[in-house]
């Protein structure tokens, strides 16, 4: 499959991909660093180039309640969002994933408030991982290009009709120029398929109500139907990525592997640090130093399973967060990824890095190794370590 | 992994009968009731308009539509009809709130 070189922003890459898959509606509000991508899409239906019908909504909680309103009434749609735009439709995001509505949005990580920080880390996403959405996460403009793809085709699967959030990392991915191919346009919808609803509101001819009151007596077994989901949307990301792989030449699981067949020293990250990390691991490697990567994919569902197979039997484990949980222990990555290893005799300590986009750099992964090799050597380390501080 | 037995039967709380809130009894909530007094309708239809559930039974078999009682398994007793009746004004209502004996 002849797919073009180009050269193309995170934001435009995936502006691009949202248009392949002819979307009806597209609810936007601005918030950096969300807004090119959308300013984008804009054009592309300013030129006739695209046929969405765009609402230009007057917050992101109505960007959400646009975009759920639309989806239900059985439409394909999206929205954008980052940081604090995306805490202000807290509420309808739940709502979205408890309709079974697949709706598909960029997710372009920011910092949360306090204090306003417009610079990445995953505060974001973190803070609505219960909310029933798949969550996956890109390291550059490719991946930001091929996970909007895959996207439509993961939320709209009958087994799965959830919403599903793509994530790249605000302004390391969505503003600098990065090279990527991109499908032909027919390919790329072929690939998506047309739209088509589990329910709409628009069909007369079956009417339904969405969104009922829901007491004491059913609001739980709705609960229990929304759970058996996501086992199901871990085999449809699996089945899916596996096509795209056939068609594209690129192929994705739930995480990237790194180095990682005889690795006695890993790193589990998320997002663009990883491609930080792969170059200070190929140094260390070049040392005769056995180090590997696990770059998550999927964050939603968590890929519990999968992690314990892949860490089992190492020597040294770290994750590093770019999110804290206030309270917790350490951050979201840490503590899921060491429930999926429990039982397993790892040892395995975390970092909270790179928190309102201060720099992730090549010393900082130099440290990281340099610990794992020291805990490898029978020395303990604190379970939530900051990387990247003052001291 | 299924933790019900039927998952579709729930998904997403998304009623797909369409006007099942007939079947729903609300009759029972009620303190009051309105009595109908037929001789005194003049089968205007503002207590239907006004009803704020479906409670007011219309007969429209006929050239004109015809009043023909309260539907007991959806009236609350709110009152409303009876506050609107026009033929109260003389003191004539067709439509008089009482206490329901239990």
């Amino acid at each position: 499959m002849e797919q073009k070189l180009v050269a193309l922003s995170g934001n435009e890459a995936v502006a691009y991909a949202f248009k392949q898959a002819k979307p009806h509606v597209a609810a936007a509000f601005p918030i950096t660093p969300q807004t090119e991508m959308m300013h984008k899409y804009a054009e592309f239906v300013a030129n006739g180039e695209s046929e969405t019908e765009m609402i230009l909504v007057e917050s992101e909680h109505s960007a959400m309640s646009a975009a759920v309103g639309s989806a239900a009434a059985g439409a394909r749609t999206f929205t954008a969002t980052s940081s604090a735009g995306f805490a202000l439709m807290w509420e309808v995001v739940y709502i979205a994933a408890s309709l079974r509505l697949p709706i598909c949005m960029a997710l372009v990580n920011r910092a949360l408030s306090g204090n306003i920080n417009i610079h990445c880390d995953h505060s974001d996403s973190m803070g609505g991982r219960d909310a029933g959405w798949l969550h996956l996460f890109s390291e550059n403009a490719q991946e930001s290009y091929d996970n909007s793809v895959m996207s439509w085709r993961i939320a709209e699967h009958m087994d799965v009709r959830l919403p599903v959030m793509v994530n790249y990392d605000g302004f390391i991915i969505s503003h600098t120029a990065d090279a990527l191919r991109m499908l032909p346009d027919d390919a790329a919808y072929d690939f998506i398929g047309k739209y088509k609803a589990d329910y709409a509101l628009l069909d007369v001819e079956n009417p339904i109500t969405v969104g009922p009151l829901d007491l004491t007596d059913y609001y739980f077994e709705h609960k229990a139907s929304q759970l058996a989901a996501y086992e199901k949307a871990a085999q449809v990301i699996k089945d899916v990525s596996q096509e795209y792989g056939d068609l594209t030449g690129r192929y994705y699981d739930f995480a990237e592997e790194y180095k990682m067949d005889d690795a006695d020293l890993v790193m589990v990250m998320l997002g663009s640090s990883a491609g930080t990390a792969k170059d200070v691991i190929d140094e260390y490697r070049e040392k005769g130093v056995k180090v590997g990567l696990l770059k998550l994919r999927t964050f939603r569902p968590f890929p519990n399973a999968y992690l314990a197979e892949k860490l089992a039997g190492r020597k040294a484990v770290c994750t590093l967060d770019r999110s804290a949980s206030f309270g917790g222990q350490g951050g979201p990555v840490f503590m899921e990824t060491r429930h999926a290893m429990y039982g397993l005799q790892v040892p395995v300590h975390s970092y909270i890095y790179g928190l309102g986009g201060r720099d992730f750099d090549l010393p900082q992964v130099a440290t990281v190794i340099e610990d794992l090799q020291k805990v490898a050597a029978g020395n303990k380390m604190q379970d939530v370590n900051l990387l990247g501080i003052r001291s | 992994m299924s933790f019900i037995k039927n998952n579709d039967l729930h998904e997403g709380g998304i009623i797909r009968e369409a006007g099942n809130a007939t079947e729903y009894s609300t009759g029972d909530w009620r303190t009051y009731v309105p009595e109908f007094i037929a001789d005194n309708c003049i089968h205007c239809m503002f207590c239907w308009i006004y009803c704020p559930d479906t409670a007011i039974e219309i007969d429209t078999s006929g050239e004109k539509p015809l009043m023909k009682g309260i539907i007991m398994e959806h009236c609350k007793g709110c009152g409303i009809c009876a506050h609107h009746c026009p033929p109260a004004a003389k003191g004539n209502s067709a439509l008089v709130m009482v206490r329901e004996e239990k």
